[in-house]
């Protein structure tokens, strides 16, 4: 690999280093964005079958009904081309940035986060107190998107979403208190070092409290059912986003889902010994990584 | 100028403008977003000086809780900002008096120097300001971290104890009770004659 890219590096010379990291981050985030589709695709498909509607498994590419595959990218589509509307009343500039400020600290927890002990964007050494700051700002997304719409109902959703995540983040904080103990570390690679040993070492047996306080705030902490009051469709309709339309919508949906997949990630990571193979002495995907 | 100071100039003139405009917004919300975003910045600062510890600390307490608390405050408040700027200028001994406390701190930390203060050596790469802390605050300031800890726990049980309200008159009804009904408890049958209705007196028409 180092030998192919060798001559590439050459060729660009200082600029070599910013071009190689944000190749480095499309191949994160590209993944993470088809991920959230497709989850999406799978909700919706069941969804899709309890209300007997048409669309999720049906649609397909160019005719071909493929499971209905085609679902996300005709929502993306369909997202992307629509009118943002900006209510009136409404604060235009912080209205804009509430999706972005949403998002972002969604995507940017993902460059510490070690997929096998070399592949990581960023082997920071606090990295899990830089994923838990950087998660506890994403709900300024939601304070600010509730504020600026000038709704009554997205004011009251954004309110009872912001106080959901804000208190259980401490709740989840000191669930991982344990972890960063018992690995005496706050780097998540060596987190995950630390639980080498197979299935019975890792950290949600020592820790079976602390994984299953960690796994309800998860929960709550992404306003999933049964935490889902936040969003409360009987009472305030939706919530926060209620009146956001197009990408703007879709920006808060892909901050949501990302944020889920980065609080399984981080489960897996800090009690599911993250890269370890179940067995040991078994070869890993990490170990196989190295050899070649 | 290396890379370190053109970073370090950035973040100083984000951090001085978002300053300057948590004071000069017109609106709170506005004024309380700026005021987030000079945390932030004043993290990325921290950062580069290499006090990893203590920038992610701030990003995540007072960015992460205090400011969304605040910003909650704000969002609910009506405030009428003519009738605060009324009084704009009386604040101006008061602010003079913290502003010349501030810049007497500055010279006695920048000239730290000519009062004989020596800068601390640079710390090597693998030095982790977090564990150096943490070992500090466990051995030598024990006793002071676990007062502190004990006064924040004091104030977090009185801000319960002041805010928390029985409600007596709640019309909840308990399932369990609801469902122990019997309906032998509750419905009793009698049993009706039936009867002819009473022959109409002549004084009701």
């Amino acid at each position: 690999m180092d030998a192919l890219l060798a001559p590439v590096a050459e060729l660009l010379g200082p600029a070599w280093l910013p071009v190689w990291t944000l190749v480095k981050i499309v191949v994160i985030v590209l993944p993470l964005l088809i991920a959230v589709a497709y989850l999406t695709y799978a909700e919706r498909k069941i969804i899709g079958w309890m209300q007997v509607r048409m669309g999720p498994s049906r649609v397909g590419f160019f005719g071909f009904s493929l499971w209905g595959l085609g679902q996300p990218i005709a929502d993306a589509v369909k997202l992307m081309t629509k009118e943002i509307i900006i209510p009136s009343g409404s604060s235009k500039f912080l209205f804009l940035l509430a999706p972005v400020l949403a998002i972002a600290p969604a995507m940017a927890a993902w460059a510490v986060v070690p997929f096998t002990d070399t592949l990581v964007l960023a082997n920071v050494d606090a990295s899990l107190l830089f994923v838990m700051a950087i998660t506890s700002m994403g709900v300024y997304g939601i304070v600010l998107a509730g504020w600026a719409s000038n709704s009554k109902y997205a004011m009251m959703g954004a309110l009872r979403s912001a106080a959901q995540i804000v208190s259980y983040e401490i709740a989840m904080g000191f669930a991982l208190v344990g972890v960063l103990m018992s690995s005496q570390s706050l780097n998540l690679v060596d987190i995950v070092q630390a639980q080498q040993g197979g299935f019975w070492q890792w950290y949600w047996l020592p820790l079976l409290p602390m994984f299953l306080v960690y796994l309800i705030a998860g929960v709550a902490e992404t306003n999933r059912a049964p935490f889902d009051v936040a969003e409360g469709e009987s009472e305030i309709v939706a919530g926060f986003h209620i009146e956001y339309s197009g990408m703007a919508f879709a920006l808060f949906f892909l901050a949501e889902y990302a944020n889920m997949i980065l609080i399984a990630a981080l489960t897996s990571i800090m009690f599911l010994g993250g890269w370890l193979s179940p067995i040991p002495g078994c070869r890993t995907a990490s170990s196989g990584w190295r050899r070649r | 100028m290396d890379f370190a100071s053109v970073v370090f100039y950035f973040l100083a003139a984000i951090l001085l403008l978002s300053a300057l405009r948590v004071i000069t917004a017109k609106n709170p919300v506005h004024a309380a977003m700026a005021l987030v975003l000079a945390f932030f910045t004043a993290a990325g600062i921290w950062l580069l000086l290499e006090a990893e510890f203590l920038a992610i600390t701030l990003v995540l307490v007072y960015v992460g809780a205090v400011m969304v608390l605040f910003l909650f405050v704000v969002m609910m408040l009506d405030i009428n900002l003519e009738e605060l700027r009324r009084g704009f200028w009386d604040y101006l001994p008061f602010a003079g008096l913290v502003a010349g406390l501030m810049i007497v701190e500055m010279i006695m930390i920048l000239g730290g120097t000519n009062f004989g203060l020596t800068a601390p050596e640079p710390k090597p790469a693998d030095f982790s300001n977090t564990k150096e802390l943490g070992r500090l605050l466990y051995t030598d300031y024990v006793y002071a971290f676990e007062l502190a800890a004990v006064i924040l726990l004091v104030a977090m049980v009185a801000a319960i104890a002041l805010t928390l309200r029985r409600r007596p008159n709640r019309k909840i009804v308990d399932p369990a009770w609801q469902v122990k009904q019997k309906r032998a408890d509750r419905v009793y049958l009698v049993n009706l004659k039936s009867q002819k209705p009473e022959a109409k007196s002549e004084e009701d028409e």
